[in-house]
């Protein structure tokens, strides 16, 4: 995955994302990126996040430094993603007082092809927001290109 | 007839861009076995090194999870949809 294409993200999202962080501080929050893929449509590399799931972290034994998302939440939020006409393209989590880079318990669980969102709560307040993802041969992530709009990109 | 296995979509640049794959296969294991020989760039988001399903991979023949069946020896027959759901873990460290 030399070439990571852009995720594009609107203003309102990002900032949902990011209150999210805030309203489960100490914990970790999650939910599903839901949008569109313009490589999977043969059009120039992109995607965009066009509406977010958010999602209860099922980690009840240490929410604050895990998240976990059921088989059935995954299935769940991929009918919601069909019924707007949009995918599921990738994740969001919060890192609670930790930078917003992936761990290596990010890296052992983490799914090909998916954009994974990490902001970064410090001291209950939202800061850096990152996107990443996993190289084909998952020994790393790589960065992806975050940019927040105000207008549909994909 | 054979068994149809449903590829999620992380998965399917991995499988010719496919959405699904169907194979002659009387276990969940050897329907898998036939999918990662086809497309082989599958197997390392599938499996782990030693060969057993990554944690986060979970398969169902119908609406079953194979965990509560026979896991990888569940058997399979003509008809039978498998799908490949994940899980999504992750978290600061």
């Amino acid at each position: 995955m030399s070439d990571t294409p852009t995720l594009w993200i609107r203003n309102h999202l990002a900032e949902k994302i990011r209150r999210h962080g805030v309203e489960t501080y100490p914990h970790e929050c999650c939910g599903a990126l839901l949008g569109r893929d313009a490589e999977a449509r043969g059009e120039m590399p992109g995607r965009e996040v066009l509406g977010l799931h958010a999602l209860v972290n099922r980690r009840d034994d240490s929410p604050r430094n895990r998240f976990s998302v059921t088989a059935d939440d995954v299935r769940d939020a991929e009918k919601v993603a069909r019924e707007q006409g949009l995918d599921v393209i990738g994740w969001y989590h919060s890192h609670p007082d930790h930078p917003a880079r992936p761990s290596e318990f990010d890296r052992e669980h983490a799914w090909p092809w998916y954009s994974y969102i990490i902001v970064s709560v410090h001291n209950g307040a939202s800061q850096e927001m990152t996107s990443w993802r996993l190289e084909d041969d998952r020994t790393k992530f790589s960065p992806q290109a975050l940019e927040v709009r105000q207008r549909t990109a994909v | 007839m054979a068994v149809k296995v449903i590829i999620p979509t992380p998965l399917r640049p991995y499988a010719g861009k496919r959405d699904s794959a169907e194979f002659k296969a009387s276990t969940v294991g050897e329907a898998l076995g036939h999918l990662t020989t086809e497309f082989a760039d599958l197997r390392k988001h599938l499996f782990t090194d030693d060969g057993k399903l990554r944690s986060f991979v979970n398969v169902y023949v119908n609406d079953e999870d194979i965990r509560y069946l026979a896991k990888e020896n569940t058997p399979t027959k003509d008809g039978d949809t498998i799908s490949i759901i994940p899980s999504i873990a992750g978290g600061c460290g």
